[in-house]
């Protein structure tokens, strides 16, 4: 007999037994492809969300702070440092602070700053309207009620300014007391330039961690801090998310490969009066595992291929709806799920098998 | 005789059926873990938010304004409007007082230090305080939880000191130094670091700042750490020009809205407002979490619904002959349905209640471990994991049912079908 011809009889016999059982083996297959499906998706989500909650953690504002000391002011050389060092991973937004006196002699702090750069570090400011032009300033709630109309006159060391009020800030701290300025404003009225810069850095706790040690190591002279409310909670929250995903994860994963395995067995049970046959046809034991092993090789890398494409279109779906971002699909999951299936599969095939190994064909063929 | 029926299928088919109640019961066991952990995942990750500290603020309602910049409080502290320490166990006594986790009050103070003036901040450490019969303990440790100590907390009614790091780096102040606080020695009994302002302050007992600005039983501001419900247009809502039903609804919501109004009403001459750097991200990103678990949770039910249903017809197709025989012996459509379906509905309920217990038992390790508290499992999820099951092993066998009874017993028991 060519080889050739025996191989085809292989692929026949597979054929016809999936064509001839088509209910069961579709079955079989959905159970496969429902695990495959469900590991894609949770693995995908849980390598994913680390990002997508990190991006939403960043709204919580600046991580890690710059202060000159007392007296001291960065040069624009030093504010051009840390943009360079911080790069494309979030705001560097510069401020320069002041006291200066309302009109009724109360003492007020101005702050500058740069508008477009604080409206993306801070978006949980309440802003009725942001400034435009100059002259313009946001002023706090508070400070709003102490000033009255607008325009408003502000004076420092005897020199007056008149500011027109753009609109008010809400944030229930420190900047409902302040007047928010441009710095080119500040800069041109007082002299005043940034002592403070506000960074909201991206990335892991380990990044940050980083980037603030870089910035020590730049910038010896200035007071580097982490802003350690910001960075600890985020740690907490993060890691704890992350754990209740992955023991979610867990529990469907397993509960979809056991009702593999249950679907799996019930079908090489079921088949035992044709595993008889083949027997009593003279097949040996290894050539019938042979050939169930074949059909589980083939259920599972079928299934694992549906079960990823489905698995991805589930957890881009999850991530469209709560996150309003498709969640990437990861290639390097594929050979996992594909690893994971084949294992199920093959142990859910073969283990009933050897236990129908032990009875003689006459036996099963009997019915008993 | 159909009971007998049923009973025979049971005892006679023990392996079959147990494979179909395994598949129900991790089914079953994987929906209540994942409802139970959907449904109290926003209570238990509020709970990890309050490392955030205090999202509600209340000050005097007469407004004065803070003139600070980073750690330096530059208000002359005889001036502007206080809070009545009295009033701050009534904060046990409002209605969500149960959401209330903490709170510190302040009162920041001017002194002198070595010559310099320094902030000096008066909080609580480890209060005691009592509202009708309940005791409770708060301050600063509690409601910051980010504030760390080299050395101790000072007592609340002692005389000792926090020194801030960055202050105390600079007069060389260490834990149980002496330093002269406006020409009055204190022990320092410890030193701050909190990376914020108070870094560059003193931080004392609420009493000491009362007697070094001569004003007992005054406060500036309290900061509450309260377990909140993310805000929505609802809780934005003015209650004044609500309907009495709906503004019942909002007070007894815990909204940061609904909670500062009930702390104003608490506290006398109050303004209570949320902190909205920590209440506003709290709240979208705890939706996110709510709703990234909520779909999971659908997937998960999808997930263990379809493959159980797989399991179930598997078992069904694997009794085509004795269908065959059933109707061979002249059974009819309806009888043969009645079996198999009070079948998977026993299987469904056995397997259920199993599955119920065992996810009940794994949603609160899972809580135990990630959390360190327990996740609830409420009972009324029983019966809805149970519905669940039965629906799912009867849309499962249903198919599979109608294609059996539909076989010709000869084919069937002749093992072609």
């Amino acid at each position: 007999m060519r080889r050739g011809s025996k191989a085809g009889m292989y692929f026949r016999m597979l054929y016809r037994a999936a064509m001839l059982r088509k209910g069961q083996a579709a079955s079989a297959l959905t159970a496969i492809v429902v695990a495959a499906a469900a590991a894609t998706a949770m693995l995908n989500l849980y390598l994913d969300v680390q990002t997508k909650l990190q991006r939403e953690f960043r709204n919580f504002g600046a991580n890690i702070i710059l202060q000159t000391k007392a007296g001291e002011h960065f040069t624009s050389e030093d504010l051009q440092t840390v943009r360079d060092i911080v790069g494309n991973r979030g705001p560097v937004v510069p401020f320069a602070y002041t006291v200066a006196r309302a009109a009724n002699d109360q003492p007020i702090v101005v702050a500058g700053t740069d508008f477009t750069l604080v409206r993306k570090l801070d978006p949980w400011w309440s802003v009725s309207a942001w400034p435009k032009g100059d002259g313009e300033a946001l002023v706090g709630v508070r400070a709003a009620r102490a000033l009255g109309a607008s325009p408003f006159i502000l004076s420092l060391h005897g020199r007056d300014i008149h500011f027109q009020l753009a609109g008010t800030v809400q944030t229930g701290a420190g900047e409902d007391s302040r007047i928010y300025v441009s710095l080119e404003d500040l800069h041109s009225w007082a002299g005043i330039e940034p002592s403070v810069i506000e960074v909201a850095a991206s990335g892991s706790s380990a990044d940050v961690a980083s980037l603030l040690h870089q910035l020590q190591q730049s910038l010896p002279a200035v007071d580097v801090h982490a802003v350690r409310q910001v960075t600890e909670g985020e740690a907490n929250v993060l890691g704890k998310t992350r754990s209740t995903l992955l023991s979610s994860a867990a529990f469907i994963v397993c509960t979809a490969a056991l009702c593999v395995l249950a679907t799996l067995v019930g079908w090489v049970f079921d088949r035992r009066r044709d595993f008889a046959i083949m027997k009593a046809l003279g097949a040996s034991d290894r050539l019938i595992a042979v050939f169930v092993a074949g059909e589980a090789v083939v259920l599972a890398c079928v299934g694992a291929n549906v079960g990823f494409v489905a698995g991805v279109g589930i957890a881009s779906l999850i991530g469209r709806v709560n996150f309003n971002a498709p969640v990437s699909a990861r290639l390097d999951i594929l050979p996992v799920v594909l690893v994971g299936c084949l294992v199920v599969t093959l142990l859910s095939t073969l283990l009933p098998l050897r236990l129908l190994r032990r009875i003689e064909p006459a036996m099963i063929l009997r019915g008993e | 005789m159909f009971v007998r029926l049923v009973y025979e299928s049971f005892r006679r088919q023990t392996r079959r059926k147990m494979l179909v109640a395994v598949a129900v019961t991790l089914g079953a066991a994987a929906s209540t873990a994942m409802i139970a952990i959907a449904t109290g995942i926003g209570d238990k990750i509020s709970h990890e938010f309050r490392n955030y500290g205090a999202n509600l603020v209340v000050i005097p309602d007469e407004d004065t304004l803070d003139v600070q910049i980073g750690s330096v409080n530059l208000k002359p502290s005889a001036n502007g409007a206080y809070l009545e320490e009295s009033a701050l166990p009534k904060i046990k006594g409002i209605f969500w007082s149960n959401n209330i986790t903490a709170f510190a009050p302040e009162l920041p103070v001017n002194a002198t230090l070595a010559g310099r003036d320094v902030t000096l901040l008066g909080t609580y450490f480890s209060k005691s305080l009592t509202f009708g019969k309940e005791t409770f303990t708060t301050g600063a440790p509690a409601t910051f939880p980010w504030w760390k100590v080299e050395g101790a907390w000072p007592s609340d009614d002692s005389t000792d000191v926090l020194v801030g790091e960055r202050l105390a780096s600079r007069i060389g102040a260490h834990p149980g130094s002496q330093i002269q606080i406006s020409g009055v020695p204190h022990r320092v009994s410890g030193i701050l670091s909190t990376g914020a302002g108070e870094d560059g302050q003193i931080v004392a007992p609420l009493s000491l700042a009362q007697s070094l600005t001569g004003r007992p039983g005054l406060l500036r501001s309290i900061y509450v750490s309260a377990l909140l419900k993310p805000e929505d247009a609802f809780a934005r809502r003015d209650p004044d020009t609500l309907s009495p039903a709906d503004r019942d609804r909002w007070y007894c919501s815990p909204y940061p809205q609904s909670i500062a109004f009930q702390l104003q009403e608490a506290i006398p001459h109050s303004h209570a407002e949320q902190i909205r750097r920590v209440a506003q991200n709290e709240g979208n990103i705890l939706s996110r979490i709510e709703g990234l678990m909520l779909l999971i949770t659908i997937a998960a039910l999808l997930t263990s619904g379809l493959a159980v249903s797989a399991a179930m017809a598997t078992a069904m197709f694997e009794r085509r002959t004795e269908v065959g025989l059933m109707k061979a012996l002249g059974a009819g459509y309806f009888t043969l349905s009645m079996i198999f379906l009070t079948e998977s509905v026993l299987l469904a309920v056995a397997g259920g209640l199993a599955g119920f217990a065992i996810g009940a038992v794994l949603a609160q390790q899972l809580g135990r471990t990630i959390f360190g508290s327990q996740i609830a499992v409420a009972p009324v999820l029983l019966p809805v994991v149970l519905a669940i099951a039965i629906g799912v092993t009867f849309g499962g066998s249903a198919v599979a049912i109608r294609r059996a009874v539909k076989y010709d017993p000869v084919l069937a028991l002749r093992g072609e079908a």
